[in-house]
């Protein structure tokens, strides 16, 4: 089974991009992939349970999995307990071990 | 034959947040024991150009050692050596059309020059690719 990581960079209020990256990823899932989503940088506003995100709450339904780096969180002030229930902070070195597994990964 | 990763960068050094983040996952990469091959394209180019110089603050009143300021080709210089500390495989290969557009020629040691085969010679030889592509 072909596996991917997507890496979303990028600010969902700024960006349509965001939306249309999870969309990506939804689809990857349901064509048997197994996906997961990585926020870094400015993607992790998105990891906030305050910003209600329609994409990750499909995300969680799509059963993708959502992971965001743990130093671009800190650096926006942003603490474990104010993340979605869905989100899983993880450090940088998770992307690592991903592609020594082979997955694929997808930057934007 | 150890695990090594393929990462290819484009970011101008001093423009984007990840420039900062691809540094972080190849010292991840390294600091685990995986061998790395960075392909600069583009202004990724300039990364290891070795006359970039730190700068004090004179708006915020802050001296040269309190600014700290970030100097990448410092960065790929303790890349080199982290690596060989750990006996891992580091290759760093600047494209030569960037790198004579731009005139980014004097770079750190072990930096050499390549073209777009060179990347595409990483990418099929190691376990796994990035691309890490300008906006």
């Amino acid at each position: 089974m072909t596996s991917y990581l997507v890496v979303e960079s990028r600010d969902p209020f700024e960006s349509h991009g965001f939306a249309r990256r999870c969309e990506l990823a939804a689809a990857l899932k349901a064509d048997g992939a197994t996906v997961t989503v990585f926020l870094v940088e400015n993607g992790v506003i998105a990891a906030r349970g305050s910003a209600r995100l329609r994409e990750l709450e499909e995300l969680a339904r799509s059963g993708v999995a959502v992971i965001a780096d743990e130093f671009s969180l800190r650096e926006r002030g942003i603490a474990v307990p104010d993340l979605a229930a869905t989100v899983k902070p993880v450090p940088i070195e998770a992307v690592v071990e991903q592609m020594t597994l082979g997955v694929r990964v997808l930057w934007n | 034959m150890s695990t090594s990763l393929t990462f290819l960068l484009m970011d101008a050094p001093y423009e984007q947040s990840r420039t900062a983040t691809a540094f972080r996952l190849l010292s991840a990469a390294v600091e685990r024991g995986i061998g790395v091959r960075v392909f600069a394209y583009e202004g990724a180019v300039s990364l290891a150009v070795t006359q970039q110089k730190p700068h004090a603050n004179a708006l915020h009143g802050r001296s040269l050692e309190e600014e700290a300021h970030p100097t990448p080709h410092l960065w790929v210089s303790a890349l080199m050596e982290a690596a060989k500390e750990k006996g891992v495989e580091l290759d760093w290969v600047n494209c030569g059309l960037c790198v004579d557009e731009r005139g980014a020629t004097e770079v750190v040691a072990g930096v050499r020059r390549g073209s777009p085969a060179d990347f595409w010679k990483m990418a099929t030889e190691t376990a796994n690719t990035v691309v890490i592509p300008t906006r």
